[in-house]
């Protein structure tokens, strides 16, 4: 049951086979016996959980339901629930009760879904491995000692370890579809402005964006139908018809489904820095998109390489901006002691703010200081003009791009922890997409061995044009309907 | 641009973050790293491109000038670490 896609969860709960309490019940116990270990949740509450649950039965059973109704989900803390906990793994938060739900929440109350947990993640969705929460890094289900990206972390891990049907992430420059490479899972990244960030505690409000992390491409596609949409509460949502993200997934069955899908190949993506084994994988799944009738085309997106220094502006200058409502007046953590109002301000924030968020706060004062702003900010905007041309030129040879999520598969907890630059380096395949708004999604795509002898996954990324979710979905499932990569699990848990 | 100890205090107080002398160290050591990283945007020419600000090209929506929320002042004050009658506390600014 825990491996089942929600497709197939939907219909054993249509059909009565099981009812919502007793899956969800199911995923509590797992979660019990697991949790512990992996960390992957920081807030339970049983007690609404099993509310929810019963709630969808009775939706069920009075002839309801939709295609979530009854399904258990994990959400990623950074989703302000109204009555839970919502933390955004960080001191400065460990104690705010939501009073309202974020635009993503109430989708999927209105759909019925189960709320399972909020999930760990990187402090303030800023990291990469997931070693920066407040509450504690988490574990990769498929080798502890490993990290399993940040900063949708706790959603990752709690995917790969069957701790959850689906979860939510957010991805301000590779958030999703990094852990799901690093955990062997289905993420996707849609389009800015496709989802509401109404309620999602901003980090980078022009990069930021929250998308689904699943099994499968189908599952992700079944996710989308309940999160896109238009939302007036979010100035940025983009007043879009609604669309079914499923419609195409059908026709991907036959020889040759994608004959004449053009796939381009950035040179970029496949040169130094790209670990051999994870280059291996890439290149056998492209192969085998060949064989299901897609061409390959040769591309270049030359300014890929300036994509992190300019997000290492753009996103530290908007965080300073919006994580400057955490002064200790209205809500979060107020230092004990402090003599007037500016030592309020200056020790609740060191005190309830880890070292990166701190680090990134300072880099987004420095660079929008008087006398630095056109050096950096205005710079930067500039490069993220180009970085975007780079794509718009791209798409006039191509329908999707291909390449590696990640440099490498997992990597060791620790390892480059004291080593900003070495870390800010993991996101070189992701971060250009949130630059330019585009969607991106990463799918399991094979293994590689470590040194250890384990087996560690590896994602494929596939970058679509503006609004392409639809057919990006379907170029995932084709390729899920002749692989099982998707369906692996960790051993032993 | 290499910074400095006094650098760090300044963008620090600017930030409102106290920073101790040791973390100050440590925060500068840092934050070289990745102002040597983002250094590389230098060598690029970007005169005559018009700054990307947003992805898509969208103007800001408005929306009519009524007033859609009920007062919830109570529920919000309630996540507060000190109000009293109404009002969020702070220390004595004006003397």
């Amino acid at each position: 049951m825990i491996n089942s896609s929600l497709k197939q969860l939907g219909q054993q709960l249509a059909s009565k086979q099981i009812s919502s309490v007793e899956l969800t019940q199911a995923y509590l116990q797992r979660m019990a016996q697991l949790n512990p270990t992996i960390n992957a949740y920081v807030t339970l509450d049983e007690e609404k959980t099993l509310a929810q649950a019963k709630a969808a039965d009775a939706r069920i059973a009075a002839g309801d339901a939709g295609p979530l109704t009854g399904i258990p989900l994990a959400q990623k803390d950074i989703f302000c629930a109204k009555g839970w906990r919502t933390t955004c793994s960080s001191k400065m938060l460990e104690n705010f009760i939501s009073p309202y739900d974020a635009h993503v929440i109430s989708q999927f109350d209105a759909a019925g879904a189960v709320n399972l947990g909020k999930t760990n993640m990187d402090e303030f969705a800023m990291g990469s491995s997931n070693e920066t929460s407040y509450f504690g890094g988490v574990k990769n289900p498929w080798d502890f000692d490993r990290v399993p990206g940040g900063s949708s972390g706790g959603s990752a891990a709690a995917v790969a370890a069957r701790l959850c049907a689906a979860a939510t992430g957010t991805d301000t420059g590779g958030s999703i579809r990094q852990p799901a490479s690093l955990c062997g899972f289905t993420g996707l990244k849609p389009t800015y402005g496709l989802v509401s960030r109404y309620g999602m505690i901003a980090f980078a409000s022009s990069l930021d964006q929250a998308g689904p992390m699943a099994k499968s491409a189908e599952d992700c596609a079944l996710m989308m139908n309940v999160m896109a949409g238009f939302d007036e509460r979010d100035s940025t949502s983009v007043n879009r018809e609604k669309e079914d993200y499923t419609r195409g997934l059908s026709a991907m069955t036959g020889e040759q489904p994608l004959k004449g899908l053009r796939i381009g190949l950035p040179k970029e993506y496949f040169a130094e820095g790209l670990s051999a084994d994870v280059a291996k994988v890439i290149e056998t799944a492209v192969a085998e998109y060949q064989k299901l009738g897609a061409d390959i085309v040769d591309i270049s997106l030359p300014n890929n390489n300036l994509s992190i220094p300019v997000y290492y502006v753009l996103a530290p200058a908007e965080a300073s901006s919006n994580l400057s409502r955490y002064d200790g007046v209205r809500y979060g953590h107020r230092a004990a002691e402090y003599d007037d109002l500016m030592e309020m301000y200056m020790k609740s924030r060191a005190e309830g703010f880890g070292a990166e968020v701190k680090r990134r706060i300072l880099i987004g004062t420095y660079v929008l200081s008087a006398g630095y702003y056109d050096a950096y900010y205005l710079k930067a905007q500039q490069i993220r003009r180009l970085i975007a041309q780079d794509f718009v030129e791209a798409f006039k040879h191509c329908d999707v791009i291909m390449g590696p999520a990640a440099p490498s598969t997992a990597f060791k907890a620790g390892e480059k922890t004291n080593d900003p630059v070495a870390m800010y380096l993991e996101d070189l395949y992701t971060i250009a997409v949130n630059l330019a708004g585009l969607p991106g999604m990463s799918i399991p795509a094979g293994f590689a061995t470590s040194t250890e002898g384990k087996a560690l996954p590896v994602g494929l990324q596939i970058i679509g044009n503006y609004f392409d979710e639809a057919r990006m979905l379907d170029v995932g499932h084709a390729y899920q309907q002749v692989t099982d990569w998707h369906t692996r699990m960790p051993e032993g848990i | 641009m290499a910074l400095n100890l006094d650098d760090i205090k300044r963008i620090a107080h600017l930030a409102r973050i106290e920073v101790s002398d040791h973390e100050a160290q440590e925060t500068l050591h840092k934050l070289s790293g990745i102002l040597g990283l983002i250094e590389q945007m230098q060598a690029v020419d970007t005169t005559g491109i018009t700054p990307m600000s947003h992805s898509q090209d969208v103007t800001q929506r408005l929306r009519e000038d009524v007033v859609t929320k009920t007062n919830q002042r109570e529920l919000f004050q309630s996540i507060a670490p000190a109000t009293q009658d109404g009002l969020y506390l702070v220390p004595k600014v004006i003397e």
